[in-house]
């Protein structure tokens, strides 16, 4: 936290929520993207509607699910489907605006890695794979990623394609619905896909962040926009209000 | 015609070693009893299904039961790894396990291919993925306007077995909350096996997303009260967190666990007795301080 009063991953989170605009339909993975979700709908956007993939509709839990599928979630449900109705009537037929993931690997073309770190065969690690990703980044008319700016996370090519961005060559996204993957959140800054080759670049860093040691922590040669912004720090009521998400939840899921 | 029997002559009757078991529940209503029967019995060579592994497989994975699995996502959630399933794939232990891996919608569509009697179904999905190259999927092209979209085999498992809150006499199941893809999977299936909290006279149809499964797409029914820890059972029970977060130190070293199933599970006539020792948190720290 040092001395500006927050820490990295409370500035991630708040910029991402910033990025949710009232009234959109959200669909959301566990972990960083709910907080941030969750947060942008306590906060400046109390209609968003939150879809979450156990088939929860409209979902406004007063306290952050571990699970996907907590009971919190059915009980504040607007309604609950079936797992195969959430994904074919509700994310393949187009009608969630943004999709929220986040990734063991992302890669200068914003494709993402969940399933395995080394080769498919023999892996180093196995992670836990795909779950509802590659359709989210397929269908979601846009999606936004978060994740943490780690040298072993922003990696020039991923191990594997899980789910795909602007594809291996950044040749673009023909044969998908939606436009991808159009910001990536880390608790550094912001990057973007340029236009022309869709390539991340980064258009943004937080207060106090050195764009060198952003560089640092990503494993090809960073692009940085010429009008490089720096993200406004969290305000007093995002923090309260996000510190205050996170306490009722650990009281909750201690007991 | 559902029959009523006890558990452990369900899955004795019903579960040979080698068939093709799935057992359902996204997240709420995972039928961790059978699971545990499933490992009392010492079963072998089963091919797993499941959306999501969960602590379910990772315990009868751990002890050696399953060949294969199918999945979509094989995470703790909300915590991590699931160690014991890492370790299977990752350095064959307790020996080598074969995977099949999907995506979520992709094993949705597998199953209500497989419910509705079609050799397979179609979604828009897998786009761009490298999953392509490791899986059961195939583009076709639409026979009205040549779009192509893609293919995925129907799933039909030999035995699906599920949780749900109630049954009434008649052997209807009821189940609400986030049911997931329970129903797909027991209509996919040969052979269906349902756990449930209750037996009541008339089912109790006021939860949200209530689902019925009737009497004659059953094949067997055992009561279990909170059959579903630490998972839960929306209405009866609330799902223990603290048991999830607990699994990863339980799990990540191979002894740790096989004391802890042994404890748990096989010295334990029934999921009474592992219910019991739950409540009693000491014996957790005994399993994993010794």
């Amino acid at each position: 936290m040092a001395d500006s009063g927050y820490t990295s991953d409370e500035m991630m989170t708040v910029t991402a929520a910033r990025h949710l605009r009232d009234g959109q339909v959200c669909f959301v993975g566990i972990g960083l993207p709910s907080e941030a979700a969750n947060l942008a709908r306590l906060s400046h956007a109390p209609n968003v509607v939150l879809i979450y993939e156990s088939g929860t509709i409209g979902t406004t839990p007063d306290i952050l699910p571990l699970s996907i599928g907590d009971g919190e979630l059915a009980e504040t449900a607007d309604f609950v489907v079936s797992v195969p109705e959430v994904f074919a009537y509700w994310l393949q037929a187009g009608r969630v605006d943004v999709g929220f993931l986040s990734a063991a690997q992302i890669d200068r073309y914003g494709n993402l890695n969940t399933t395995v770190i080394g080769a498919y065969e023999r892996p180093d690690v196995r992670l836990p794979g795909a779950g509802g990703a590659p359709e989210i980044a397929s269908s979601a008319q846009e999606v936004i990623v978060m994740l943490r700016h780690r040298r072993r996370a922003f990696v020039p090519e991923v191990d594997f394609v899980t789910s795909v961005g602007f594809g291996r060559s950044g040749e673009g996204r023909d044969g998908h619905r939606g436009a991808g993957p159009t910001v990536v959140i880390t608790d550094l800054g912001v990057l973007e896909p340029d236009p022309e080759t869709h390539e991340l670049r980064l258009v943004a860093v937080h207060p106090g962040v050195e764009v060198d040691r952003v560089r640092a922590e990503t494993g090809w040669d960073l692009v940085v926009a010429d009008d490089l912004r720096v993200t406004s720090p969290p305000a007093p009521d995002e923090l309260a209000m996000l510190r205050e998400l996170k306490a009722r939840t650990e009281a909750a899921h201690a007991g | 015609m559902a029959e009523f029997a006890s558990l452990r002559d369900a899955v004795s009757d019903l579960v040979p070693d080698g068939v093709s078991v799935a057992m359902e529940g996204f997240t709420h209503l995972i039928p961790f009893a059978a699971g545990h029967e499933l490992i009392r019995q010492g079963k072998r060579d089963l091919t797993l299904i499941r959306m999501t592994p969960d602590v379910i497989y990772d315990q009868i994975i751990g002890m050696g039961c399953a060949r294969r699995l199918v999945f979509s996502w094989g995470g703790n959630p909300g915590v991590g790894s699931l160690h014991r399933f890492r370790d299977a794939v990752q350095n064959g232990n307790p020996h080598p396990l074969e995977i099949e891996e999907h995506s979520h919608a992709g094993m949705t569509v597998r199953y209500t291919a497989g419910a509705s009697g079609l050799p397979f179904g179609v979604l828009r999905g897998y786009t761009g993925s490298d999953l392509v190259d490791h899986t059961s999927v195939a583009p076709i092209a639409c026979p009205f306007t040549g779009e192509e979209v893609a293919a995925v085999p129907a799933l039909n498992p030999d035995v699906t077995i599920i949780h749900a809150q109630q049954a009434d006499r008649a052997g209807n199941i009821g189940m609400w909350g986030i049911t997931g893809v329970q129903k797909e999977a027991a209509l996919a299936a040969k052979t269906v096996i349902v756990t449930v909290e209750e037996i009541v006279d008339e089912l109790d149809r006021s939860g949200p997303n209530h689902v019925v499964l009737p009497h004659w797409t059953v094949t067997a029914i055992a009561e279990v009260p909170r059959g579903s820890h630490p998972s839960y059972s929306l209405g009866y029970s609330k799902r223990d967190n603290r048991f999830y977060t607990d699994w990863d130190r339980i799990s990540r070293d191979p002894e740790t666990f096989r004391k802890w199933v042994e404890v748990y599970i096989l010295d334990q006539d029934d999921f009474g007795g592992y219910l019991s020792l739950v409540e009693d948190g000491s014996v957790l720290e005994e399993v994993l301080g010794g």
